[in-house]
């Protein structure tokens, strides 16, 4: 899994979308939320895709999370088109190729941090003891404290989850939008972390404190890219962390 | 998704909603146990006839005079006497292939007399034969031999009832008791045999010598008698038994082609299937009750797992975005119905094997649990399950990730 970001510029990228188009039809309206994306994400990256709510940018996400289909145009995952991908195959890319990480954390209620981490392994097929010794490997990772889950702790847990299939790539839609500002910069470290690490990593939200992180920005705009701009000088979230240390 | 995964995983749903997982069950509880005790009721009452009949006798033929045409007009079915002594021994000896033992029997009754104890009863005249033929072994003493029955022995083999009547507690053994006018030896006492199958008491008698009854009691010098048992080698063998005793009558009565029978055969098979189909009409009305409940039940169980597919539609989203696919959640949500389905159908069980023991304890009415219907119905009840979860969980399979993942 682990890619070195010096991997050379002309490797097939994570992700390339060709002339994505989404059209969604609400009633007797259309809306057009993707007018013609086109973007690579190379290996090692780490895009924040910014924008007013509205500009596409969720569906942007959720069309290369492969949880949406394209109208039209083509997205490519590791050079595999997967705009025409059947149901199942789609399931077998998101649970093998992608690691999800939502706003709302999106963990299973009433059910155990552990077994929440388990379930995308569940679904390939891992066996049990497999499962859990992974489970745990992932979330001591994360220097998971077991106890009540805070916000932050609940995201700790989804980010396991979404690493422990080892993915290519994380897509966070809003990740500390509902975390306060010190948890945000904490979470924020450990992408950074993952992304060191080599993990592909593509980050919607629309504070533009939380995209200082990315090592480049892409601002949506009316389902178009608006601007596509590397970061000089990404903001180190483990520096500022120590900085504010109580 | 492995079977283990899925079964906990299901387990685990349904105990997080554990009163509605319940309420959703009762229906099947409620149909399996109805299936498992009124099964047991009616095989008990089926039971409890074949053991009834077998107290009459084990693969009994009764042999009785029939009507008989003279000058073109038929008398009554016993109104004469067409059988004889000469058929029992031919019966005996011509078909000892299917027949084991033939007793004549001729009937009496009587005023019998012990001491200051008196009672009436019936006396049975007939040959050592007939305690094999009704299956009737003896509670104390030696019976009666062929010599006995040859020479017309003054003994006689009481029934419980009567030796209750004339003796008490004390020993009939060896006492001599007045038979009409005849003073008799008591040889032995039948065991039990309580109530025969219409109700009448069958201990009440007093079994003697054919000839003792016939020739000393009745003073008669003819041959004539009053019935025959004829037991079959096996129960498979009753119906040819009554089809060969019926042709070597009819041959040596000389009866021509085409003309009726002078006898009738009773046969206890026909009665005791009789007495069954009632139980089996009964039974198959209260099953196709408790199949509506499980159909009810089946219902219910849908019910609660489309309620339960709409609640959770995030969770399916959130299963699907980390890699379920279609049949993973179809699995899923087939296994909890299946699951609370046998988890209803074996409570169901317990439910009807105890209701079916407190009818026997406390009603005293026969029961027989039947195992396989028992294995039968719970798993009926599973296929219930996956009728009635099928419909929700392929629901659940077909949504859009996306859309379960925005649903609130």
């Amino acid at each position: 899994m682990a890619r070195s970001s010096a991997e050379p510029a002309a490797a097939e990228p994570v992700v390339r979308t060709v002339a994505v188009e989404k059209t969604y039809r609400m009633g007797d309206m259309e809306v057009r939320a993707l007018r013609g994306v086109s973007l690579d994400v190379s290996a090692g990256d780490f895009v924040a895709v910014m924008g007013a709510s509205g500009s596409g940018k969720s569906t942007f996400m959720n069309v290369i999370g492969c949880l949406d289909r394209p109208t039209s145009g083509r997205v490519l995952l590791d050079g595999d088109d997967v705009a025409r991908l059947s149901r199942d195959a789609l399931a077998r890319v998101r649970g093998r190729t992608i690691g999800f990480v939502f706003q709302g954390f999106n963990l299973l209620p009433r059910t155990a941090a552990l077994e929440n981490v388990e379930l995308p392994m569940l679904y390939q097929g891992v066996h049990a003891r497999e499962r859990h010794r992974r489970a745990a490997d992932a979330l001591d990772r994360l220097h998971h404290t077991p106890a009540q889950l805070s916000g932050g702790q609940q995201q700790r847990v989804a980010i396991a989850r979404a690493l422990v299939n080892e993915p290519k790539l994380i897509l966070a839609d809003e990740p500390t939008g509902n975390l306060d500002s010190r948890t945000s910069e904490e979470v924020m470290a450990l992408f950074q972390r993952l992304n060191a690490e080599g993990i592909t990593v593509l980050l919607v939200t629309h504070e533009s404190d939380v995209a200082a992180h990315a090592k480049r920005i892409v601002t949506f705009k009316d389902g178009h890219v608006l601007s596509d701009l590397a970061v000089a000088s990404p903001r180190i979230a483990a520096r500022a962390l120590a900085e504010t240390a109580p | 998704m492995n079977v283990l995964a899925s079964l906990r995983t299901a387990l685990r749903a349904l105990r997080l909603n554990a009163l509605r997982s319940t309420l959703a069950a009762l229906g099947i509880v409620i149909a399996v146990a109805a299936v498992v005790a009124t099964v047991a009721l009616g095989e008990g009452a089926k039971a409890k006839v074949a053991s009834q009949m077998a107290s009459i006798g084990a693969n009994l033929l009764m042999v009785v005079p029939g009507s008989m045409k003279s000058s073109g007009v038929a008398t009554g079915a016993g109104a004469v006497q067409t059988l004889n002594l000469e058929d029992a021994r031919s019966i005996e000896r011509e078909l000892p292939e299917t027949v084991e033992a033939v007793a004549p029997v001729n009937r009496a009754s009587a005023q019998v007399i012990f001491g200051d104890q008196n009672w009436s009863t019936s006396i049975m005249g007939t040959t050592p034969a007939f305690l094999q033929v009704r299956q009737w072994p003896l509670a104390v003493g030696e019976g009666f031999g062929r010599e006995e029955v040859a020479s017309g022995a003054k003994v006689c083999i009481l029934g419980q009832t009567v030796a209750e009547k004339l003796f008490g507690e004390a020993s009939p053994i060896g006492q001599q008791i007045r038979v009409r006018h005849l003073t008799c030896k008591v040889v032995g006492v039948l065991s039990m045999k309580g109530q025969g199958a219409f109700g009448q008491d069958q201990d009440d008698t007093i079994v003697m010598p054919w000839n003792t009854v016939v020739r000393r009691l009745n003073g008669s010098q003819s041959d004539t008698v009053g019935m025959l048992m004829v037991s079959a080698r096996s129960s498979q063998l009753v119906a040819d038994a009554q089809r060969e005793v019926t042709s070597l009558l009819r041959q040596r009565h000389k009866l021509a082609p085409g003309a009726e029978n002078d006898f009738q055969i009773r046969n206890l098979t026909e009665m005791q299937n009789a007495a069954n189909e009632q139980s089996r009409t009964l039974s198959l009305l209260l099953g196709s009750v408790a199949l509506i409940s499980l159909l009810v039940g089946a219902i219910g169980i849908a019910n609660v797992m489309l309620v339960s597919v709409t609640e959770r539609t995030r969770e399916i989203g959130i299963r699907m975005a980390v890699g379920a696919r279609g049949r993973d959640v179809l699995v899923q949500f087939l296994t909890e119905a299946v699951v609370l389905a046998l988890l209803g159908g074996l409570a169901g069980l317990a439910l009807g094997v105890g209701v079916a023991w407190i009818m026997a304890v406390r009603a005293e009415w026969p029961t027989l649990l039947s195992p396989s219907v028992m294995v039968g119905t719970v798993l009926l009840a599973g296929f219930a399950g996956v009728v009635a979860g099928f419909y929700p969980a392929l629901r659940a399979s077909r949504l859009d990730p996306i859309d379960a993942l925005r649903y609130e």
